[in-house]
């Protein structure tokens, strides 16, 4: 459904973004995750036909973002991530207006279906000047949905909202997926683990990673950890687990316990278990601690910083 | 084509609920009518009204010259400022589209403005007799919205470089005096005090529209005036792409 192929951008000398290679499929929530100005809404304002790449192709429904602009603009839904709106006109003046640049069918309908969609029945006839900001986060969506594109491109849809509105924003997102394409940008690392299918991660305008949530936080977890607590641990038992077959670090804890990371794939939790009370010591915790996906995006754009820093 | 009023309808709506336009209305017809009054008042008084239709015209096109960037300030520095226009050029608008509808928006408004001050010369034709000159009238209105047509063009185009409505106003107003003075310096003869004089925006209306003359020469200053400052706009709006 969105196909990139080495999408550069350059803002003057500088380049926004550097050979941009990607795919989202149909059906799919593709998270796009990078810290700000990352090049992720250079991105979206490529694959939107907003402004044409300094170099490379994307194609959005089949249609080529430079060449047939008017083709993906017709096809692709978009919520920049300042929300677009004009606080004189009420909900469905706004909606209306853009149904018709749009060329909306049976456009009274299609505004009742999505006023629904989005939750904002009760609120149709008010002004979007009086609206919170989580409403209006609601009527820009709204605005989105409403020519039912094909391709919905979403620029941090979550931002500046409150915690129950982040949730509430994110469940509509989820619940719109069935036969649509989703492309979603985000600075927030739980909320691409929560609904994205797939994560590209994005640092000083290049991919450093791309696979799902789950599959980048196994493969780029490297060691994995143990966090152990014990009554009145000493040195000794200290050298006893680095002794463990498996274990490649002890280091002391931030709060008195004992963190042990081993090699990749083994389970030493039960040799670990066995060499504390071995040792006359008194187990009293023992939890495995897997690698969140925040800690590999650290890494990964610390990496990159490091990398472009000496180029 | 069909955008173009789709954007020109909205516009037209906007200037129609914002306080601004009604602040602008008041203001001008404040003028004019006590400018009309006091005429009318000192020719009651002689006996003799005078039975000029362009009464109201004179004072009206200095007025609205200095309030016409208020008019165009937020045009496209609103858009930009606010990210709107992200949405209209993300939505099957081509830029040109964009620009022709919202000047079209704002020369509806100024149309509707202007249209209200004809009460007066028709107030005039009724005390006068045997009436006022229709057809000097009817020249010096169209000369008016042809003139009023161009400066909104300079408006858009200088509002599509800003993001501030303010900044917008201040530079479209400069522009606008620079074109009013230019002919001011054309006092001898000479190719640039031709062009000087070709270029004063003002000349054209009162050399001929406002003497009742419909010349061709004057009508296709302002029409290209209007249609290559629309181009130009066009041309900002779109150097987003490669800027």
């Amino acid at each position: 459904m969105i196909q990139a192929q080495s999408l550069t951008k350059f803002y003057g000398e500088h380049p926004a973004i550097r050979d941009l290679t990607f795919e989202a499929r149909k059906g799919e929530i593709l998270g796009f995750l990078g810290p700000n100005g990352a090049g992720k809404t250079t991105t979206m304002r490529i694959l939107t036909g907003y402004m044409p790449p300094s170099r490379g192709r994307a194609q959005v429904a089949g249609f080529d973002v430079v060449e047939d602009s008017m083709e993906v603009r017709r096809r692709v839904g978009y919520l920049p991530e300042t929300v677009p709106l004009y606080p004189e006109l009420s909900v469905v003046e706004y909606l209306s207006f853009i149904g018709s640049l749009r060329r909306v069918a049976s456009l009274d309908d299609r505004i009742d279906a999505v006023l629904e969609e989005v939750h904002l029945v009760e609120r149709a006839d008010s002004y979007i000047g009086n609206l919170s900001k989580g409403l209006r986060q609601r009527v820009g969506l709204a605005q989105a949905l409403l020519h039912q594109p094909e391709v919905l491109i979403l620029d941090e849809p979550t931002i500046g909202l409150d915690p129950a509105q982040i949730i509430e924003v994110r469940k509509l997102i989820q619940g719109l997926r069935s036969d649509r394409t989703v492309l979603l940008s985000t600075h927030i690392l739980s909320e691409a683990q929560q609904i994205c299918d797939r994560v590209v991660i994005i640092n000083k305008g290049a991919i450093v990673a791309e696979d799902t949530p789950a599959h980048l936080q196994s493969q780029l977890a490297g060691a994995e950890r143990l966090v152990v607590r014990v009554a009145d641990g000493d040195a000794e038992l200290r050298r006893r687990l680095q002794a463990v077959q498996g274990v490649v670090g002890v280091q002391d804890g931030p709060s008195g316990e004992i963190e042990i990371s081993s090699s990749p794939g083994r389970d030493v939790r039960a040799l670990v278990a066995r060499t504390v009370v071995e040792a006359g010591h008194d187990l009293l915790e023992l939890r495995a601690v897997g690698v969140s996906l925040e800690e590999i995006f650290l890494q990964l754009t610390a990496d990159e910083t490091a990398g472009s820093d000496g180029g | 084509m069909r955008n173009v009023g789709i954007i020109a309808g909205r516009e037209l709506r906007h200037y129609f609920i914002s306080p601004m336009a009604y602040v602008l209305a008041i203001l001008l017809y404040l003028i004019l009518g006590g400018l009309f009054a006091i005429n009318v008042y000192f020719g009651l008084q002689t006996g003799q009204v005078n039975p000029d239709g362009r009464l109201v015209i004179g004072p009206m096109v200095t007025i609205l010259i200095f309030t016409t960037p208020i008019v165009t300030m937020r045009l496209l520095a609103e858009e930009q400022s606010t990210g709107t226009i992200e949405l209209l050029l993300t939505a099957p608008v081509r830029d040109w589209e964009l620009v022709v509808g919202k000047w079209l928006g704002a020369l509806g408004f100024m149309v509707a403005l202007m249209a209200v001050t004809w009460v007066y010369p028709l107030i005039l034709h009724r005390m006068t007799n045997p009436g006022i000159d229709q057809g000097v009238l009817v020249s010096a209105y169209l000369g008016l919205v042809l003139m009023v047509a161009a400066i909104l063009a300079i408006g858009t185009l200088v509002s599509a470089f800003f993001r501030s409505t303010l900044a917008a106003a201040g530079a479209t107003l400069a522009v606008i005096l620079l074109l009013w003075i230019i002919g001011g310096f054309a006092s001898g003869a000479g190719g640039a005090n031709e062009l000087a004089r070709y270029l004063s925006f003002v000349s054209h209306f009162y050399d001929n529209f406002y003497r009742g003359v419909v010349d061709l020469q004057d009508v296709v200053y302002y029409v290209s005036l209007t249609v290559l400052t629309l181009f130009l706009a066009s041309q900002v709006v779109e150097s987003r792409r490669w800027r």
